[in-house]
């Protein structure tokens, strides 16, 4: 059944991230991953507070969602063999996150060359249609 | 007299240190990183010491690529902010004990960063220099160079575009 397949991703994602120290201080959490995308979602939290004027979080914080769902959309890549490290990675900044709102990101791998991957990302908060920043990357990759 | 003694060196220090402190203490992200700042006459130095909560890839271990991207991108937000409050201050445009009374004027938003990694983040502490390319009325443009124990081996670089704070209001 491949729903079920699509949640044992995300659980086993979401172990995995759980290792990592840095996600995990973070707060981050798998919402959804499979076949070169990933979803992740970071609550909002007065720590990450990069605006002392407005309580919007810092760049930094939503830089390093919007890394580890792009690294985690390469991983989840059918082509790639599951390791990865980031070469390079562009945010532009929309808008600020609304203070108070968890950030939500969705990555796309959309081609993985014999030791590249690409990836886009976008990040989002409560409002649907208005995006919060966008990513553009290049990932070390291993074609299987 | 025909010239002002200059300032007690310790007067003019205790005045800059305290209105980077104020800087630094104002922003809630550089303290849960850990990030200190040196600072030599004008220039300053970020300072992230290695703690197991920013790896990224323990079974290397190396640190994470969003710490790195936070650790640089705080770098040039406050290298940019302090080379402005730095003219304030010493012209006397701005008096350093407002900063410390919580007056701090507006950080530079970020339009847009990009960063190179250029090898893996070892477990130990990380040093940053922003060098700021342009600073206009409304835009900024900063280089920033991380490095942990050879300055002459970056592990790290980013290039990141700022929006000024309006410097009337």
């Amino acid at each position: 059944m491949s729903t079920d397949k699509r949640s044992d991703n995300t659980k086993n994602a979401q172990q995995f991230i759980e290792a990592i120290p840095h996600s995990k201080a973070l707060g981050m959490e798998f919402t959804n991953v499979g076949g070169g995308t990933a979803e992740m979602r970071m609550p909002y939290d007065e720590r990450f507070i990069g605006d002392p004027e407005t309580g919007v979080i810092h760049g930094g914080a939503v830089f390093a969602l919007l890394d580890t769902t792009c690294g985690a959309a390469v991983m989840s890549h059918p082509d790639a063999t599951g390791t990865t490290a980031t070469i390079d990675l562009r945010i532009d900044y929309m808008r600020p996150a609304t203070p108070g709102q968890a950030i939500r990101t969705r990555a796309t791998c959309y081609r993985v060359t014999r030791s590249v991957a690409f990836v886009r990302a976008e990040a989002l908060d409560d409002n649907d249609t208005s995006l919060v920043a966008t990513a553009t990357g290049a990932f070390t990759a291993e074609k299987k | 007299m025909p010239f002002k003694k200059p300032e007690p060196v310790q007067v003019v220090k205790q005045r800059r240190d305290a209105a980077l402190k104020a800087l630094v203490a104002s922003v809630p992200y550089i303290s849960f990183l850990g990030i200190e700042f040196d600072r030599r006459g004008d220039e300053l130095t970020a300072i992230m010491p290695f703690k197991d909560e920013l790896i990224g890839n323990p079974m290397l271990p190396a640190l994470h690529g969003g710490a790195t991207a936070a650790f640089l991108e705080m770098t040039s937000i406050i290298g940019l902010s302090w080379a402005t409050l730095w003219e304030d201050i010493e012209s006397g445009r701005l008096e350093a004990e407002s900063l410390v009374d919580g007056k701090m004027p507006s950080l530079p938003k970020t339009i847009d960063f990009t960063v190179d990694y250029l090898r893996s983040g070892l477990p130990r502490d990380a040093y940053a220099r922003a060098r700021v390319n342009r600073s206009g009325r409304r835009y900024a443009s900063v280089h920033v160079e991380a490095w942990q124990d050879n300055r002459a081996r970056p592990f790290a670089q980013a290039t990141g575009h700022f929006l000024m704070p309006s410097r009337d209001g």
